[in-house]
């Protein structure tokens, strides 16, 4: 089902990207191109890490920046930037980041289905491991698919 | 029957990705307790047996009377199921 959300226009992969506000902004393009987001969606992640700090890089490796529906969500979606060299967000135990997974939902059926494929990815050890070292396409692609 | 908030920043993705394992090692366990997932600033004024969210926001959570657990890695679910046999 991921695949549904993460096709491979919404899948990116970078050598660097200059510090992690930049890292935001790339994952947010592919979004913003599609109209499933506004200019405003990414201003209100930034706020929200100045505010509470980087609490959205919820585990070695990975970050998934996103901000609430009325801030700027037109339709659920998702995209996946994978940063080669890796991207610090200030956060002390979980940096660097190599995968950043955007998510704009709307309460929902959709934003159910997003999430909890999502989770299955993220809490199988063995395939998390692997995404955080996908660092070319067919291996991004070959975890998408899966779940 | 015990209530459990897993709380982040939005309320809507780390925190419902938290709830779901919560509910599975709940189940591992064989224990029962009620499981909901909220932003932070709606938990502080929401009650429950246990708070559990990244260091950062549950370091705002703390206020000496809350039983409140914060993770560094919100996926570690090993310490997750480590804090739920522990004080279920």
């Amino acid at each position: 089902m991921l695949a549904k959300w993460l096709t491979a226009d919404r899948v990116k992969i970078v050598e660097q990207t200059a510090g992690w506000r930049d890292a935001v902004r790339l994952s947010a393009a592919p979004l913003l191109a599609a109209g499933a987001i506004s200019p405003c969606y990414v201003e209100a992640i930034f706020a929200s890490h100045e505010k509470l700090g980087p609490y959205y890089v919820i585990a070695p490796g990975l970050a998934m920046p996103h901000a609430r529906p009325e801030e700027g969500v037109i339709t659920p979606g998702l995209s996946l930037l994978y940063v080669k060299q890796g991207v610090h967000f200030e956060s002390e135990e979980n940096d660097p980041v190599y995968v950043v997974v955007m998510l704009c939902a709307i309460n929902g059926e959709e934003h159910l289905e997003m999430i909890s494929h999502l989770a299955e990815l993220f809490s199988d050890e063995d395939d998390f491991q692997a995404l955080i070292k996908a660092d070319t396409y067919p291996a991004l692609n070959a975890l998408i698919q899966k779940y | 029957m015990k209530k459990i908030l897993i709380v982040c920043g939005n309320g809507l993705g780390s925190s419902f990705i938290v709830e779901m394992n919560v509910k599975k090692i709940i189940k591992e366990l064989g224990k029962e307790a009620e499981v909901s997932h909220t932003d932070l600033s709606s938990a502080k004024s929401e009650a429950a047996d246990i708070y559990i969210g990244s260091n950062e926001i549950i370091a705002s959570l703390d206020d000496g009377k809350r039983t409140v657990f914060g993770l560094n890695n919100l996926l570690d679910n090993a310490k997750i199921k480590e804090i739920l046999s522990n004080n279920l």
